[in-house]
């Protein structure tokens, strides 16, 4: 009996010890993020700060996440929807308000950029800012030459839409988003009309145009032609900023003679903002909210921009970012270039169902 | 209890469809008859059966079939649905056409190395599908391994564009689906009486005739069965498409996925399901007689 009750003790014993280290182990946060968009040494440093394991997964289109999102029961902590998406997931009740009391260092944040968040996230109340960037022009520059001629300069998205110069192009390999929150603005821009139009009778020329070069377009892809531009499979991507300059670095370590440039178009291009935000159904939200705190960090920020080439949403990180980085027009663009930049709203059911009907008819000729 | 334990074992597979097949199937359905929302899940009516009888009277009452009518109208699904049956028909010839070489060729193997060919036919199963069809992509690139080899070899000149086209799809569905078509048309061949096609060839029949009259006749519940099982996947097969196709390849799978993702729109993703379950329940039926009618016949 005596020997009954001991084990039964140390059991008891045992399965304490074991739930209590449990206890002290179980803190952990789940992150939903781009691909190629943070330095995972970030990631092993918050661990090591705060004892909170770490999952961190990947997607590369918005969309994705919007479905698992409204799905509900991601089981992610934290989600890095767009600014048109985080508008639209908010309305529908995806996200919980911050509790800005446990995230003291929102003060790091740049105002000018938190107030055009504002567009998405009216007072700044569901989510932070962690990256932004433009919709762009990522090309191979001596292929580029070659075909166009010494002269030629890259500045403009007649590259893209102007059927005689993308013809040109075209056995080189233009690489396009498939995204038609992204292609749509840019083609609505470069007919002179408003990017931001929801008319469906807008979006159709937009379309037409589209499709007027279709041909010259190798592929539809959001993340391949990251390899592609570097590899110098391609000549041109339409594509976001950072992954371009991420391909630009690849093509110089491989050091195969691959040199890729990014450039904004003097028509304008799209800016865009990727943001931090909690679900609602969060279940490690003291976590999240440690998390957050800490990517806003500004040598936490710092470290993530100089390694993903975007430029964040952090005043207090600027004086630590890399001289390539800060220096570059391409990552963080001149005033000037800024004004030409425009910003699109969330679309409606309707407008997207015009949006995806015209992408499909684009992609598959359908 | 021998009563019971045939009854456990006749109830288990209905169960098993309850569970799997059917209650997913009426879940879809239900979503088909609803309306897209900007809520979690996005539409509406939720037909939420724990608010009672009056919620669910209400829910069914603003049921709608506009979605079907949407679908059907807008010539974007058609084609999409005839893109698929072309591609899973040309397909599922296709491994067919290699598939019964190589099951014929194993059942007139002798006895000993039987197991061994059977163990290559099943051994890519042992390797993940995603990675076995993402491998194609680094052997159909323009600079990947078949060209690179056909170039050396002085073949081309210019590496041949496959990747990203519609013949990617074909090789990598009759590469995926092979073994669906192999495994049973072998298993009617191994038990194939080869007496009738001596007797045939004593009787003067030609080699070629005995193979088509009695071979081929004797194979057909294997081919049938074979052909269903790369069919039926085919048709909604995105995963292929999606890795190896190109833009321009347009499947239902990728149609039902931008519903889905690109719109939003779960009711019309799910009624796009619905039709095609609808389009693939009448191959099965007709598979369903083809087998009732050759078990019948054999007996």
């Amino acid at each position: 009996m005596v020997r009954v009750k001991t084990l039964l003790t140390s059991v008891a014993l045992v399965s304490l010890a074991a739930s209590s280290t449990a206890i002290a182990q179980d803190r952990s946060v789940n992150v939903y993020n781009w691909s190629d968009y943070i330095d995972e040494e970030i990631l092993a440093d918050f661990t090591k700060e705060t004892g909170i394991e770490i999952t961190y997964d990947v997607f590369d289109s918005n969309e994705i996440l919007e479905t698992k999102l409204l799905a509900g029961k991601t089981g992610y902590d934290v989600v890095v929807p767009t600014g048109t998406f985080l508008a639209r997931q908010i309305q529908a009740g995806v996200f919980q308000k911050l509790d800005k009391s446990k995230l003291d260092n929102l003060k790091n944040m740049d105002p000018a950029i938190s107030e055009r968040l504002e567009k998405y996230d009216p007072g700044n109340e569901y989510a932070i800012n962690y990256m932004w960037g433009t919709t762009g022009i990522g090309y191979n520059v001596d292929k580029v030459k070659e075909i166009l001629g010494e002269d030629y300069t890259v500045d403009s998205w007649d590259m893209i839409f102007n059927p005689e110069i993308a013809g040109k192009l075209k056995d080189c390999g233009i690489y396009m988003l498939d995204a038609p929150t992204e292609i749509i603005p840019a083609s609505l821009n470069y007919l002179g009309m408003d990017p931001d139009s929801k008319k469906p009778e807008d979006i159709e020329k937009a379309q037409e145009l589209v499709l007027s070069i279709r041909p010259n377009i190798r592929k539809f892809h959001s993340s391949e032609y990251i390899n592609a531009l570097a590899n110098g499979d391609i000549c041109v991507a339409v594509g976001w900023s950072g992954d371009v300059l991420q391909a630009r670095d690849r093509a110089a370590e491989a050091d195969a003679g691959v040199t890729v440039e990014y450039a904004i178009p003097k028509e304008g291009a799209l800016m865009w903002f990727d943001n931090m935000a909690i679900p609602a159904d969060a279940e490690n939200v003291d976590e999240a909210h440690e998390f957050l705190n800490y990517i806003m960090r500004p040598d936490v920020m710092a470290k993530a921009s100089n390694y993903v080439y975007y430029a964040n949403g952090n005043a207090a990180s600027k004086p630590m970012l890399a001289e390539d980085v800060i220096g570059d027009p391409a990552i963080y663009p001149s005033e000037e270039t800024v004004q030409r930049l425009y910003t699109v709203s969330p679309n409606d059911q309707r407008t997207d169902r015009v949006y995806t009907r015209a992408w499909t008819k684009v992609v598959t000729g359908q | 209890m021998g009563n019971f334990f045939k009854r456990v074992t006749i109830g288990l597979p209905y169960l098993w469809l309850c569970l799997l097949f059917l209650l997913p199937f009426l879940i879809v359905l239900r979503v088909s008859f609803s309306e897209p929302v900007l809520a979690m899940p996005p539409f509406a009516p939720q037909f939420d059966l724990s608010e009672g009888w009056q919620a669910f009277t209400d829910a069914v009452s603003r049921f709608t079939l506009y979605n079907f009518q949407f679908v059907l109208e807008d010539s974007l699904y058609t084609n999409a649905y005839l893109s698929s049956l072309r591609i899973a028909l040309i397909s599922t010839f296709l491994t067919l056409v290699i598939g019964f070489p190589l099951a014929y060729g194993m059942s007139r193997a002798p006895m000993t190395i039987r197991p061994m060919l059977l163990m290559l036919v099943i051994l890519p199963f042992w390797t993940s599908f995603l990675i076995r069809v993402y491998a194609w992509i680094g052997i159909l690139k323009p600079e990947g391994l078949m060209n690179q080899f056909l170039m050396g070899a002085g073949i081309i000149s210019t590496p041949l564009r496959i990747y990203n086209t519609e013949i990617a799809v074909y090789i990598g569905i009759v590469y995926s689906y092979l073994p669906f078509m192999v495994l049973p048309i072998y298993a009617t061949l191994e038990k194939m009486d080869y007496s009738y096609v001596e007797a045939a060839r004593d009787l003067g029949c030609s080699a070629l005739g005995a193979f088509w009259k009695i071979t081929a006749r004797l194979a057909l519940p294997g081919v049938l069965a074979g052909c269903f099982l790369v069919f039926i996947p085919a048709i909604g097969e995105f995963v292929i498409p999606e890795l190896l196709g190109g833009s321009r390849t347009l499947m239902i799978g990728k149609t039902l996925w931008s519903e889905f993702f690109n719109n939003r729109d779960w009711p019309v993703a799910s009624t796009v399901a619905i039709i095609l379950l609808a389009i693939l329940v009448v191959p099965i039926v007709l598979f369903q007689n083809a087998q009732a009618r050759a078990a019948e016949a054999g007996r």
